[in-house]
């Protein structure tokens, strides 16, 4: 028998039964979805991350004060002091692999301009923490040395400080307030958008070090340094000497903790990636498991069918058919119901991952590649679990089958 | 024995074609055993039998006497536990499940008492479907299923589905399907156990044009005498084994028994069968 004839007669088994036929799909739709939307949830936190990557530079190592867990040092920011320009003095002197390094010194402050207000961080800093940062000025220019030195009030603001202090007026020369004291805005920041952690990275100004530590914070320590060195492995490599020359300049014992962290962006970018693909990997497989459900929903209707079919197959049989005829008409049926269940269940797939972009802004990528495996598992899944009945079908005796009330 | 009545046939049988006298069935010590758990039922014990081409022959027999057993080996549905059964010459015991499949699809014809036709598929698929395992062409399954259904008068009824016809036509449509790929045999297992009188001399008839008309080889499984009566030759079956063959006397035609018969309310019926 021809395939397209197969295909017909598959086709109208199927539509014989139409409310069994469609729950029996219901299944495969929904793990098919399923499966669709998390993969495109997945892709679309896995393309933040890269992006992440790309903004902050992959070269890039952190070392900032406080005990090692980095849950630890966000809390610790300003409580630990032992970090120092010294420190960092000594670090880019001492170390090849680091190639420039900057500190950075936090705070949060109100900022006022005319009648407008904002609550924002600031950051104290050098010149060399933008090009570290491969982070660029739109418009005005970056605080100079000059100004480091002798702590000038200037500052240069991320887009979103601009937006809520001054709308679409033009910054560049603007006096604002920050706690009272006046800065002059220098420079305007290419826009960066949430960082690896989720935060707005373009809601923050930055002001020479100097200035945040002695009008703002009134501190003389930094809360960490941004080095950076030539590639990836020199940034990892960099991470060991670093770790040798700041205990030894802090005077830790062996055996005792170190009061600094050091980590690099590469690794922290490669740790958020592994975990998204495991998170990825998890729902993935809580949602094939219903495809896996619906699998079996297909054997058993198939194995329905089959039996009321017996005489129907007797009949095929007695009037030659063979047993791969046979076999080949209820694996199609069982392949169509599948495929079908896979179709609706990618066009399910993709306008979830479209609502879950829309309503709970969530990125997500659909990755063609998911969509491609989803409609060849469907198809797998059918001939999987269509195998069984269709042989059971094949293999009955026509004398049998032709006897079957 | 068989070969006694071999000799009579060609006095009776339309004697353009040499073919008639090809042995087409021939049987040899054909033994039928079926298990159930410890217990053996002997259905067939030995039958020796040969039925030449363009016999028409009723095979009778009280029940269980292993009429649809023979019918079964016969129709290549089952084979024999012991003994040779030789088809147009070729040795069936000895063929494969796809190659008896193929002898079924090609030289034979079915006919059962419960028609088996396919339920919600229309008279014209229903006949079709021999030829879907053929391999023939869709356009030329249909022509062919349209001749078939034109032979059995039925050519008007094509796409009604089986529920929508009485038990004669849907038997009619059944020895359509039977014809359309243009079998040598014919095999009927008790084919009017289920119609009225009237109807089932309307299936003799059928029976009676092909097998004159065509030369077409019929076999038939009956338990009613009258029915028999249409055929040429009649074995009687009793335990398994054949205890009589012999020609059928005072043999009868049904184009002639058909207008003694009273008319049913189903004037179509009869409008059908008028026309050749
Ligand atoms: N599949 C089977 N398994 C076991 N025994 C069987 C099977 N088929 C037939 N028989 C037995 O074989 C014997 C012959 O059966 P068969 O069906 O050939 O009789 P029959 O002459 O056609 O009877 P009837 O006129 O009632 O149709 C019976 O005793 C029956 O019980
Ligand atoms: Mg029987």
């Amino acid at each position: 028998m021809d395939f397209w004839n197969t295909l017909r007669l598959a086709l109208r088994a199927l539509a014989r039964n139409k409310l069994r036929s469609s729950l029996t799909m219901l299944g495969i739709i929904i793990g098919v979805g399923a499966v669709i939307a998390v993969v495109s949830i997945g892709q679309g936190a896995d393309a933040m991350i890269q992006q992440g990557i790309q903004n902050m530079g992959t070269n890039v190592v952190y070392i900032s004060a406080g005990s090692g867990r980095p849950g630890g040092t966000r809390m610790g920011y300003g409580a630990v002091k032992t970090l120092t320009m010294d420190d960092l003095n000594a670090i880019s002197r001492e170390i090849p692999l680091i190639k420039e390094a900057a500190p950075g010194v936090m705070s949060r402050a109100q900022v006022v301009y005319q009648n407008q207000n904002w609550n924002t961080s600031i950051m104290g800093t050098t010149s060399n923490y933008f090009p570290i940062r491969k982070w660029i000025v739109t418009a005005g220019t970056v605080f100079s040395d000059d100004e480091v030195d002798a702590a000038a009030n200037v500052c240069v603001i991320g887009t979103t400080v601009a937006g809520y202090l001054f709308g679409n007026d033009d910054p560049i020369g603007k006096q604002i307030r920050i706690r009272n004291l006046p800065f002059r805005v220098v420079g305007l920041l290419e826009s960066k958008g949430q960082s690896v952690m989720g935060t707005d990275q373009d809601d923050q100004i930055f002001a020479p070090y100097t200035t945040v530590q002695r009008k703002l914070s009134g501190v003389t320590w930094i809360q960490m340094i941004l080095a950076s060195a030539n590639t990836p492995e020199a940034s990892i490599g960099a991470m060991q000497p670093i770790t040798l020359l700041l205990r030894e300049r802090h005077r830790i014992r062996t055996g005792d903790e170190d009061d600094f962290f050091v980590r690099t962006q590469s690794e922290m970018a490669d740790m958020a990636a592994q975990t998204q693909l495991v998170m990825t990997l998890l729902l993935g497989s809580v949602a094939s498991v219903s495809l896996l459900v619906g699998g079996i929903g297909i054997m058993n209707i198939m194995l329905v069918s089959v039996t009321e079919r017996t005489r129907e197959i007797g009949v095929r049989m007695a009037v030659g058919a063979t047993e791969s005829d046979v076999q080949l008409q209820f694996l199609v049926e069982a392949v169509t119901l599948s495929m079908m269940g896979g179709l609706v269940g990618i066009v399910v797939g993709v306008a979830g991952s479209a609502m879950i972009n829309n309503l709970l802004a969530w990125p997500t990528v659909l990755s063609t590649q998911a969509i491609v495996m989803a409609a060849l598992f469907s198809v797998g899944v059918g001939v999987f679990f269509g195998y069984y009945p269709a042989r059971k079908a094949a293999q009955l005796d026509p004398i049998e089958a032709l006897r079957y009330e | 024995m068989a070969d006694g009545m071999a000799d009579q046939l060609p006095a009776t049988v339309d004697t353009s074609s040499h073919a008639r006298n090809r042995s087409i069935i021939r049987l040899e010590g054909v033994h039928k055993y079926y298990h159930l758990g410890d217990f053996q039922v002997h259905a067939l014990r030995g039958i020796s039998l040969e039925i030449h081409a363009g016999e028409f022959v009723a095979v009778m027999g009280a029940s269980g006497s292993g009429k649809s057993t023979l019918m079964n080996i016969i129709g290549c549905l089952d084979k024999p536990s012991r003994g040779q059964y030789f088809l147009d010459g070729t040795d069936v015991s000895q063929l494969q499940k796809a190659e008896l499949a193929r002898v079924r699809n090609r030289k034979l014809g079915f006919v059962f008492q419960q028609f088996n036709l396919l339920a919600r598929t229309s008279a014209l698929e229903n006949v079709e479907l021999p030829t879907v395992y053929a391999g023939i062409s869709p356009q030329e399954r249909e022509t062919r299923a349209q001749t078939a259904l034109e032979r059995v008068g039925l050519s008007d009824r094509a796409h009604h589905y089986p529920s929508q016809l009485s038990g004669g036509q849907q038997q009619r449509v059944a020895i359509a399907r039977a014809l359309v790929n243009q079998p040598s045999i014919l095999l009927a297992d008790e084919p009017t156990g289920n119609l009225d009188s009237r109807t089932s001399v309307e299936i003799m008839d059928i029976f009676q044009q092909l097998n004159a008309g065509q030369g077409l080889t019929v076999v038939i499984v009956t338990h009613e005498h009258d029915i028999a009566q249409y055929a040429r030759r009649a074995l009687e079956f009793r335990d398994g084994k054949v205890r009589r063959d012999a020609a059928i006397k005072d043999r009868l035609v049904a184009r002639d028994v058909l207008p003694t018969l009273p008319t049913l309310e189903d004037e179509d019926a009869e409008d059908e069968l008028k026309t050749p």
